[in-house]
């Protein structure tokens, strides 16, 4: 790895982890309803009257079934809206470029995608969407989705903290704290950040320009109508980009405005929006393990799971840099790959030159990590190997550090599991700060975990037997099952990032995928409000030398083997058919 | 049955009990309890078919492959059959070794409580709660019950093992009998208390024997936890099915257009049955039950018999002890430690009178004076007729016991009593003697003043004798995280000072039943587990309020039946072996989860680049261990059932404890069972495969 490669990962983090603290303990006041600097002030009214337009109380608790009901219903008639206006948005405003309605399976698997905070895309933004749709739909939900991981996790710290209670807070006023005082503030000013860089933020029609050098387009290649065509003016797609790009980072949702998504210069146009939107990506899932150290009155607990997110997200970031910087094995004899002063080196193939194969590994592993489907390069050119490691990231289930909200409620189902099976070594039945776990704990973090990957599973399964499913892959052989696995993988954890190389917008691929997203969110959901509920009900054991210590490097290690082996390793025998099978391949010199 | 043998696994008679029951544990309905061992059941069964296919020309494999993977997949869940046979096949010895004692003898019922009632003659098995019964020497007493009537010497060995008999009598707390022990002599009355079947020894037996054995909240949530890993495991391999189908099409396909031989295959359902069986976590899935069990045999070993499996599993988490200082932290009784002579008298006549009060005084602070006596000053003891004395007993009304010698009336007694006495016979009580005996108390010690006719000689100082090793045992449970709470009627200044002296954390002194109840309840209401033994009925409310109690069974029926264990020893001290086991058994538990999953992690890397060799040649490189193809899945399927028989004494003995810290107790196990079980198999499964290949 050069030294470029050790100053970016290590600028990254730096800059983070000194954010996690300040935002941490600001994310904390908003949830505890302390005092917001004047934020609270100047957004007090609106709150009121928000609540007031609702009928909700703000002193209303609800029980777990309550929270989860209310969570549903909300997430529901969000994909109500968003089919709609995908379906009749040839008719609603703010559509200069003509969009038509887009075709049911497709409108299905994008609402699905875009309430769970996949954003998994089966289709084109700037083909396919209308200025009207991106906003109101798109962004909306990019909005919404990421506060109900926000709000879904703070039910689960309050069931830890509070003893022989059934109230776990609000739904509805959560999600419109998280949306008021942590989304909409931090968003306003990124978006002008990235207008500032070049990022496009306007309603204008898309801008048709003459070509400067016209050419002459080869013809396709199959197809007998096909003939050389000369283009001599292009078609260049604009809209209100800055806005969605901001949430679409800060939310950990990750459904680009452009198709290429931040590959794009409107999206991404330079290395510090680069910068700036990895370290979006990264701020709130980090700086929620310092909200939960304070909240449960005890920041340790915080920081040792902000350590075993980080050391994940490392031990997989950096041999993907390693691996995007050695470059191609099989071209070494044709060409240099070596970094110089002239060219960034290893794998080009599908990268930004403005970026290179470093930012490209950092931001692509970034993206993975946290369940943000947004890509600066294309992971289907990735070597194997370096395409193996944002996969696997994907396969730990989303936890390191995973999504805004969601990442953190995973990684406690981790952490319980951890609980029970280093608690029995102790000698004790487990606890987990003085809550005992017990069977119904056990029941629910057990499907927690058992979800994401079966459904990852059973749906390359599926695909890989069935004409629909093998249709869509464009590479044979080990490359195009991984293309298969990667997205069933990336919709089965709610990452949304594509692998691409895969038509994914038919309908076996829009519907399978639409329904595996939503039974993925929803069963990730209700486990941990199920486990808020009963231990909330608990009484607080206090600790003492025999209780387990969960801040401690040993518990951090035992933390990360258990996510190892429960879930990376289950991945290995499908790794090894896909990704592992084909760089073997490339080392033994076949293609 | 209850001398405390050291544990010898494989016991001749209790070996083969155990071989043929885990031949009749094959049965699926037994199988089907355990979700981790039923996949593997079924995965034999798959394999055994495939092996049938397989012979009669149609095998996805060789034949020997199937064949092998088969009989060890059969060894599997034999192995883990055997491991719970094992486990129980001790408390079935036991079991029925109680069943003789309980022999349907004729009782005599009595019309009502009076030895001369009229009786008639019935079975035992008719008795009913509530019938008045007579048993006299000899007779073996048919049921449970309270003693109503007389007193008797009664040999309760059968229960207990402890063969010198103990008294029984009306009243008190020595009025519990048990069903199955025996009057030695003199007569008995015996309230009947349980109805047949709900005995002491019928509980006990099926304690012992398992029969009632329904699986603990934490066993329940482990495995959960195991069958979520399980499904998890089982979808992993199952999906590779689909997955080897397309590569292997996708490589054909490819070797074809090179005009090469189409050699890719999908991979062998067998291999992926004996995949699944490998990851799955069978070691602990295998000797899970057994773990319960043993835990609970151990325990019996201990001489307590718990009521559940769950009481043994909330020992583990005791975080309160509460010990009754006597007998528990302190010996039995207080010893004369010191004479302290009244201003003016020698102290060696004090000695005198002191010794010479107590030689008819048959209690052990009584003999401890005369024995401090004679150490003191080499005074013998002397006989008490030879002196022509009268010995005077102790009384409630008087408070003091003595000896009249021929014109020299010695008394002892408490202050109070004393100053009573010498005032009453016109002398003084000398203040310096009085400050004296407030300052014993203030130490702790119980000050016994001696008098002469008017003249108070001085003070004897008893001392509770704090128990040899408690201190250094409390620091132990200090380390633990578990308090310590002595309980005693003393005043607090006493209880204080034998507190410090004995290190416990915490002290209720004066303690009625009711201050008792109370401190369970605050404990308690911090989220507290808490820990006690008793035997007294005013005992009861108390333990029944507590997590884990602990009941003596010299003590009453009430108090036996309102605890959740029952001490056969009677031994207080027991309490903290109790928490100990308790604590074990979970460890047992973890660690061998520990292990079990642990072993994953090479079983990848021995099946996984083999198990495609035929579609991506290329995959053998990740053979790490380079086991030879043809037996690396197999080898890795025998160490996978091998390890089951090696932990089975890890199982049933439980892993080395020993009271530490916790977070040096997860050091521990982490590196020896967690390190160790992701080391063992790479081992193993090379050494296997190497023997394997030495006879191939």
């Amino acid at each position: 790895m050069t030294g470029e490669a050790w100053i970016s990962i290590g600028l990254l983090m730096l800059v983070v982890l000194l954010l996690v603290k300040p935002v941490g303990a600001f994310l904390a006041r908003v949830y505890e309803f302390q005092p917001l600097f004047g934020l609270d002030k100047l957004f007090g009214p609106l709150e009121r009257g928000i609540y007031r337009l609702c009928g909700i109380r703000m002193d209303d608790e609800q029980n777990w079934k309550q929270y989860a009901a209310a969570c549903l219903v909300f997430n529901f008639l969000g994909f109500l809206a968003v089919y709609a206006i995908q379906r009749l948005q040839g008719s609603l405003p703010l559509n200069p470029a003509g969009m038509k309605a887009v075709p049911p399976s497709l409108a299905f698997n994008t609402a699905a995608s875009f309430i769970t905070n996949t954003n998994w895309q089966n289709y084109a933004g700037e083909s396919t969407m209308s200025y009207g749709t991106q906003m109101a739909a798109l962004t909306v939900q990019n909005f919404l989705s990421a506060a109900t991981g926000m709000a879904i996790l703070v039910a689960l710290i309050r069931g830890l903290v509070r003893k022989t209670t059934s109230g776990i807070g609000n739904f509805w006023v959560d999600v419109t704290r998280s949306v008021l005082y942590v989304l909409l503030p931090i968003c306003v000013i990124f978006s002008l950040i990235l207008v500032s860089q070049g990022v496009p933020q306007t309603l204008e029609r898309y801008v048709h320009v003459k070509l400067v050098e016209p050419f002459v387009a080869p013809a396709v290649a199959s197809g007998a109508a096909s003939r050389p065509e000369a283009v001599a003016s292009q078609t260049i797609a604009v809209g209100p980009v800055a806005s969605q790009e901001a949430i679409k980072e800060l939310g950990t949702n990750g459904g680009g405005f452009f198709n290429a998504n931040s590959a794009h210069p409107f999206e991404n146009p330079t290395g510090l929006t680069n910068f700036l939107e990895e370290t979006a990506i990264l701020l709130i899932p980090l700086a929620f393990c310092y909200t939960f150290g304070r909240m449960v009155g005890d920041t340790r607990q915080g920081w040792a799971i902000l350590a075993a997110m980080v050391i994940l997200l490392l031990a997989f970031m950096i041999p993907c840099v390693i691996t995007e910087q050695a470059g191609n094995p099989l071209l070494a004899k044709y060409c240099n790959q070596r970094p110089t002063a002239l060219q960034p080196g290893g794998n080009m193939e599908g990268k930004e030159a403005r970026l290179g194969p470093v930012n490209s590994a950092i931001f692509d592993s970034t993206a993975t990590g946290t369940s943000t489907g947004a890509v600066n390069s294309m992971l289907d050119s990735f070597t194997p190997l370096g395409g193996l490691f944002p996969l696997w990231l994907i396969q730990l289930s989303e936890v390191a550090p995973g999504g805004i909200g969601s990442g953190l409620y995973g990684m406690l189902m981790f952490v319980l599991v951890t609980v029970f099976i280093a608690g029995l070594m102790i000698g004790r039945t487990p606890e987990y700060l003085g809550k005992k776990i017990e069977a119904f704990e056990m029941k629910m973090a057990s499907i927690a975990i058992l979800v994401p990957p079966s459904l990852a599973l059973l749906g390359t399964a599926v695909a890989c037997v069935i004409a629909q499913g093998v249709a869509g892959i464009a590479n044979p052989g080990a490359h195009g099952f991984t293309e298969i696995l990667y997205a069933m993988t990336s919709q089965a954890n709610n990452n949304g990032s594509a692998f691409a190389g895969l038509n994914g917008d038919t309908p076996f691929y829009n519907i399978v995928g639409g329904l595996i997203m939503l039974i993925a969110r929803y069963w990730t959901i209700i486990p941990p409000l199920a486990i808020a509920g009963s231990l909330a009900n608990k009484k607080i054991v206090p600790a003492g030398s025999g209780t387990l210590s969960t801040h401690t490097p040993l518990f951090v290690f035992v933390l990360l083997g258990i996510i190892v082996v429960v879930v990376a390793l289950t991945f290995f025998p499908a790794l090894a058919l896909g990704p592992l099978a084909e760089q073997l391949q490339t080392f033994a010199g076949h293609f | 049955m209850a001398s405390r043998k050291p544990l010898n696994l494989f016991q001749g008679d209790i070996f083969r009990r155990a071989v043929r029951d885990a031949l009749i544990k094959l049965n699926p309905r037994h199988q089907i309890r355990n979700p981790v061992m039923f996949v593997v059941f079924l995965g034999a069964i798959l394999t055994t078919a495939l092996f049938v296919q397989s012979l009669a020309g149609h095998g996805e494999a060789p034949t020997w492959f199937i064949f092998w993977i088969s009989v060890w997949l059969w060894f599997t869940v034999f192995f883990a059959n055997f491991a719970e046979a094992m486990a129980e096949g001790r408390g079935k010895a036991q079991a029925d070794t109680l069943r003789r004692a309980r022999r349907d003898t004729p009782a005599r019922k009595l019309s009502a409580p009076q030895r001369a009632a009229a009786a008639t003659e019935v079975p035992a098995s008719t008795l009913r709660k509530g019938d008045i019964i007579l048993c006299e020497a000899g007779d073996s007493i048919p049921a449970d019950g309270e003693v109503v009537g007389g007193v008797a010497s009664v040999d309760e060995s059968a229960i207990t093992g402890e063969s010198a008999p103990v008294i029984r009598e009306a009243g008190g707390d020595r009025s519990s009998v048990t069903g199955g022990t025996r009057v030695l002599s003199d007569w008995l009355i015996i309230r009947v208390g349980a109805n047949p079947g709900e005995a002491f020894l019928d509980r006990m037996i099926a304690m012992v024997e398992g029969a009632k054995r329904q699986k603990t909240p934490n066993e329940i949530a482990l495995n959960i936890l195991l069958a979520g890993f399980t499904i998890v495991c089982l979808l992993a391999t199952a999906t590779l099915l689909p997955y080897s189908i397309y590569s292997a099409a996708a490589v054909n396909a490819a070797l074809a257009a090179a005009g090469k031989a189409m050699v890719a295959r999908a991979v062998p359902i067998t291999t992926l049955v004996a995949l699944l069986v490998c990851l799955i976590p069978t070691t602990i899935g295998g000797l899970l039950s057994a773990i319960g069990i043993a835990g609970m045999d151990r325990m019996i070993q201990a001489n307590v018999i718990a009521t559940s499996g769950r009481a043994v599993e909330a020992a583990g988490d005791v975080d309160v002890l509460l010990l009754d200082k006597t007998g528990t932290i302190t010996l039995g009784n207080r010893q004369a430690v010191a004479f302290h002579p009244a201003p003016g008298v020698a102290e060696r006549d004090l000695a005198d009178a002191a010794q010479l009060s107590s030689l008819a005084d048959e209690t052990p602070e009584g003999r401890s004076i005369v024995v401090l006596a004679k150490n003191k000053y080499g005074m013998r003891q002397r006989d008490i007729d030879d002196l022509g004395a009268r010995f005077v007993p102790f009384t409630a009304q008087t408070r003091m016991s003595g000896v009249d010698l021929p014109g020299r009336p010695i008394r002892k007694g408490a202050d109070s009593a004393v100053e009573k006495y010498v005032c009453a016979l016109g002398g003084s009580f000398p203040p310096a003697v009085r400050s004296k005996a407030d300052e014993i108390s203030r130490q702790g010690s119980t000050p016994l003043l001696v008098a002469q006719g008017p003249a108070v000689l001085g003070t004897i100082e008893l001392k509770d004798i704090v128990k040899g090793g408690i201190r250094e045992r409390f620091a132990e449970l200090r380390a633990m995280g578990i308090k310590t709470v002595m309980v005693t009627g003393d005043n607090p200044l006493t209880a204080a000072a034998i507190a410090a002296e004995a290190g416990v954390d915490d002290f209720l002194a004066q303690a009625t039943p009711e201050t008792k109840l109370k401190l369970i309840r605050d404990y308690q209401q911090h989220g507290q587990l808490v820990a006690m033994t008793g035997d007294g009925t005013n005992d009861a409310p108390a333990l029944a309020q507590a997590d884990v109690a602990v009941a003596m069974n010299t003590g009453t029926q009430a108090a036996k039946e309102a605890g959740n264990m029952v001490d056969l020893d009677s031994n207080p001290t027991k309490l903290i072996e109790v928490v100990e086991t308790g604590k074990q058994l979970l460890m047992t538990r973890g660690a061998l989860t520990t292990f079990s999953i642990a072993n994953d992690v090479s079983k990848y890397f021995a099946i996984i680049p083999v198990m495609f060799a035929s579609t991506y040649p290329a995959l053998t490189r990740l053979n790490i261990m380079d086991l030879n193809p043809q037996t690396a899945v197999l080898s890795a399927v025998i160490f996978n059932a091998l390890i089951i028989i090696a932990l089975i004494p890890v199982a049933l003995r439980g892993v080395r404890y020993r009271p530490r810290p916790a977070h040096e107790l997860l050091w521990n196990n982490i590196l020896i069972y967690g390190v160790g079980g992701l080391l063992a198999p790479f081992i193993g499964i090379k050494l296997i495969d190497l023997l394997l290949n030495i006879r191939f």
